[in-house]
């Protein structure tokens, strides 16, 4: 895509070279296989060990524990990068990165960061995020899953959690319950829950008609029983998992850019080269104004979320802030991923090309990570300083 | 081993190309660089080669003004050692000069091997390599797409117009590498940030005379329009008809 | 002084199209410069010398004919200094092709004596004191016009750029011993295995059939091989796409990072247009392109185009041409 705004000029030399060596990861090892995982339904386990060399996994983690030690803005761009090539994929990357190992890093001990986050980042232990249920999505401060602590300091985990990406590919499960019977959000804590433990459950949620090449699973936990050290000893509240949606949030918003940038350029080339009437299609009216469109949309986008990467490096973000990026960029994409398919006419419904595997794949993104709405509502309370939520 | 490689800095092969206003060059806005293609073949196999022997060091180098430094970490990232820019205002035309440069740097440094690709995208020439290890006096394989080094030997295929080559030969030795080896790895992220720990020397470049120079570019003529003469097997007779009055190949 | 040298290659004791090419430019040049002497240089096991009269039908006024039994191959040491020998009394330009023995002896015999050195030229003329050289740089997409200065050169000529032109000279023969002895290469060559086809080489072909993708499976590249047949003077080429397949060998693929070629007559079958293989034929004369998609690039850069199926059309024009040709 070319570099409308001159953005480039904008990046540091390392920031370039991740964002093109993942760039050429994906072209090399996702596109070709992508299509056909959607719609067989399957995620490409067989590219994680070659992620995890690459280094994608908790990229902005620090180098002690095993990870690339990247900038907010570098680990922007991976996100969009893997986006370019598919959401599900990216949705492992955000999950493993943003939603497994932080937590471990942000909450747990240095015993549980030594023991899991090197694994992770190669790749050899998988993890992923149960917060939501089926009862309780975007209010997650009603949620039921309870684990109760005896007094040799063991735990019992009961519940059940939902639509968790890598839910049956993942070796551990953070979890996030009420503790000791209390209903109230303050007793939320997080577990890291071994998933082959008995009475642990992972179901493949079936019948999905958007980010097929994922793993989406229900999980049932009964009776699980957990060692002390499974409790992350500094979460706690439902502060706790939102720092780490926080986290996910701000990497989805580039995500969604690079899903755009790839619907676009699939836009642009199929209508430089489609003829119709004698001449191609890119020159009508009507599809240069759709093109427009989307080169503006993808353009200010990508001014937000360097701006939010840099106010991220210099630790003066905002979750508010991350929440504007998030709404709008996917937003933004799932507009221009349809106005995609429509550019491509007839050939926009098949497999084959990209932009309608990316339209199905955004509605997932526009609604998890805290949905559409709710980003509005965040963004409206920030201002008004009116609670609006119910 | 210690292997040098020798890199180039070119624009991506697949750019359209404009003039600059100086007529001289291209003109360089939007244009992405990078290691030329044949040169990170280069890289690549010192690296195998280094992996292999579980030991050694992969030494880059290349001619140019102080943008090569960013093409040189690129190498590093890969998992080079370290690096030497050899500078100068520009980077030359002259391929006798540039192998001088090479060849002063080179000499004396203890290199088993070095590698070059078997030309560069932008002047595809293949000079530097061959005349980089004729002045070093040291044996010279071109267009290698298969090597192997064992016990201070070489052992190394070269596929050319239709014909494949198996040659041997004694280190220390010049090897200018073709495709067919193996894709260049793409840095690691972990690879990309240690590359700025990496020593990358600055030496100035003793080029000797420049004795050629690019007097000017231009774009070349666009092949005039063709036609679609028909469909099917149908069209066959017709075609051959332009083949022989019109075409005259025929 | 104002003589050019030129290398006259050869394989076994015959010469390659490419010597009457470098031949043609060095006549060019030596009458463009003054009326300077050419001298062609070859290599060979004995026999070789019977190269000498086409050498000097071609412009040559005299022939240098080193033979030995170790120049039946590339000798590429031995060449080099022997050249570089003769070439120490000081030549306008010393010129070779730009083929694969060219593009590794030119380097060599300008580091030896230290001349500046130009390839893969496709003008060459001179311009007071210096030599003006023209290239296709870039694969092919920029025209890139160097001034070489001083008193002699080496120059590599770009194939089927000059066209060889009977121009006849006295061809005087003068033996010369090497300077170096073949037998004592430093890069010994152990094993040739020769292409998988017999025929020209795509580099010396003037016509080339060329296939991609589109023919589906390897074995529909018999029917390229037919058509090659039918003209009778044709080489068969492939795209990357197939070659990275295994459907045909690396050396067949034409290329920017392939082979360059610019035959009289080129035709692409089953074959998209991607820029990388536009790269290495789009300066071919004339280009024909057979696709079922009549919205493939190909098209754009093809003089002649037919839209419809490979497999069916082929060959019809292979019968076709046998007819036109009286086979």
């Amino acid at each position: 895509m070319q570099d409308f705004f001159n953005i480039e000029s904008q990046l540091s030399e390392d920031e370039r070279a991740v964002r093109d060596s993942v760039r050429r990861f994906v072209d090399e090892r996702v596109l070709p296989i992508i299509g056909a995982c959607y719609v067989e339904g399957r995620f490409p386990r067989e590219l994680v060990p070659d992620m995890a060399a690459l280094g994608v996994f908790g990229a902005n983690l620090p180098e002690e524990y095993g990870c690339a030690g990247l900038n907010n803005v570098a680990y922007g761009l991976i996100m969009q990068e893997l986006e370019r090539g598919d959401s599900g994929v990216r949705s492992f990357a955000s999950v493993q990165g943003a939603l497994a190992m932080y937590p471990i890093y942000a909450f747990g001990s240095e015993d549980q960061k030594r023991r899991y986050l090197p694994r992770m980042a190669a790749g050899e232990v998988i993890g992923c995020f149960g917060l939501t249920e089926p009862d309780f999505g975007s209010n997650p401060s009603g949620m039921i899953t309870m684990a109760r602590e005896r007094p040799d300091g063991t735990w019992r985990l009961n519940g059940a959690k939902m639509w968790i990406t890598n839910g049956s590919t993942a070796q551990i499960a953070i979890v996030w319950a009420k503790t000791n019977g209390n209903p109230d959000d303050a007793s939320i804590r997080g577990f890291i829950v071994p998933t082959d433990s008995p009475g642990f459950k992972a179901k493949d949620q079936k019948g999905k008609l958007s980010l097929r090449a994922s793993d989406t699973s229900e999980l049932v936990f009964d009776h699980v029983e957990l060692p002390a050290d499974a409790l992350l000893p500094m979460s706690g509240g439902l502060k706790s998992p939102l720092m780490c949606l926080t986290q996910a949030r701000y990497g989805i918003a580039w995500g969604a850019l690079g899903a755009a940038m790839a619907c676009y350029e699939e836009a642009l080339s199929y209508g430089q080269n489609r003829v119709m009437f004698g001449r191609p299609i890119a020159g009508f009216q009507i599809q240069q104004e759709r093109l427009a469109d989307m080169l503006t949309e993808i353009v200010k986008a990508q001014l937000v979320s360097l701006h939010l990467g840099r106010l991220k490096d210099a630790g003066t973000f905002t979750p508010q802030q991350v929440s504007l990026a998030k709404r709008n960029n996917v937003s933004i994409a799932t507009d221009i991923a349809r106005e995609s398919r429509r550019l491509l006419g007839a050939v926009g419904i098949l497999a084959e090309y990209a932009s309608m595997r990316h339209m199905a794949n955004l509605e997932s993104v526009y609604t998890y990570e805290g949905t559409h709405d709710v980003h509005s509502l965040i963004l409206g309370q920030a201002v008004t300083g009116l609670n609006a939520f119910q | 081993m210690k292997i040098a490689v020798c890199i180039k800095r070119t624009p991506d092969s697949e750019s359209r190309f404009k003039i600059a206003p100086s007529g001289t060059g291209i003109d360089e806005t939007g244009l992405k660089f990078d290691i030329d293609d044949f040169a990170s073949y280069a890289v690549e196999v010192a690296l195998r080669l280094n992996e292999k022997e579980g030991a050694g060091e992969t030494v880059v180098l290349a001619v140019g003004p102080d943008a090569l430094q960013e093409t040189l970490r690129k190498a590093m990232s890969m998992g080079a050692e370290r690096a030497i820019q050899l500078k100068c205002d520009s980077q030359p035309f002259d391929g006798l000069a540039v192998a001088k440069a090479l060849a002063a740097e080179l000499a004396g440094g203890g290199y088993d091997l070095v590698l070059f690709g078997k030309h560069a995208f932008d002047s595809s020439a293949g000079i530097v390599g061959t005349a980089t290890a004729t002045l070093l006096g040291i044996p010279c394989v071109t267009a290698v797409s298969q090597l192997e080094i064992a016990g201070g030997r070489g052992t190394a295929r070269r596929d050319l117009e239709g014909v494949s080559e198996l040659v041997t030969f004694s280190l220390p030795a010049a090897v200018t590498i073709d495709e067919g080896i193996a894709r260049p790895r793409y840095p690691s992220l972990k690879g990309i940030m240690g590359a700025k720990k990496k020593p990358l020397e600055i030496k100035p470049a003793h080029l000797g005379a420049i004795r050629v120079v690019v007097s000017s570019m231009a774009l070349p003529p666009e092949r005039p329009a063709g036609r679609i003469i028909g469909e099917g097997p149908g069209a066959v007779p017709e075609l051959v008809r332009l083949l022989q009055t019109e075409a005259k190949v025929l | 002084m104002g003589h050019v040298l030129v290398y006259a290659e050869s394989r076994g004791t015959d010469l390659r199209k490419i010597a009457l090419e470098a031949t043609t430019a060095a006549r060019a040049l030596a009458d463009g410069s003054g009326g300077g002497e050419v001298q062609a240089i070859v290599f060979g096991p004995p026999g070789i010398e019977a190269v000498a009269p086409t050498l000097g039908r071609y412009g040559a006024d005299v022939v240098v004919v080193v033979e030995a039994a170790g120049f039946d191959r590339y000798a590429r040491e031995s060449i080099a200094a022997t050249v570089a020998a003769r070439a120490a009394s000081g030549y306008r330009a010393i010129l070779a092709g730009f083929s694969a023995q060219g593009r590794d002896l030119g380097p060599r015999v300008a580091a030896t004596l230290d001349l500046p050195i130009v390839a893969d030229v496709t003008e060459i003329r001179v311009d007071g004191d210096a030599l003006a050289v023209q290239h296709p740089g870039y694969a092919n997409k920029v025209i890139v016009r160097l001034r070489v200065s001083g008193s002699g050169a080496v120059v590599t000529v770009r194939p089927s750029a000059f066209t060889p032109v009977e121009t006849p000279r006295a061809g005087r023969v003068e033996r010369m011993q090497p300077a170096a002895d073949p037998g004592a290469e430093r890069v010994h060559v152990n094993d040739v295995i020769q292409g998988v086809a017999g025929g020209p080489d795509l580099a010396d072909a003037p016509v080339i059939i060329s296939g991609g993708r589109g023919l589906k499976a390897p074995e529909n590249f018999k029917l390229l091989e037919d058509l090659a047949g039918a003209f009778g003077n044709a080489a068969v080429g492939a795209t990357r796409a197939v070659t990275d397949e295994g459907w045909r060998p690396h050396s067949d693929q034409v290329g920017q990072t392939g082979r360059q070629v610019s035959p009289q007559l080129y035709v692409a079958v089953g074959i998209s247009g991607a820029i990388q293989h536009l790269a290495g034929m789009r300066t071919s004369r004339t280009i024909v392109a057979i696709n079922k998609d009549k919205e493939a690039p190909i098209f754009k850069v093809a003089d002649y185009g037919i839209v419809g199926d490979a497999l069916e059309i082929v060959p019809v024009l292979t019968q076709a041409v046998r007819e036109a040709k009286g086979r």
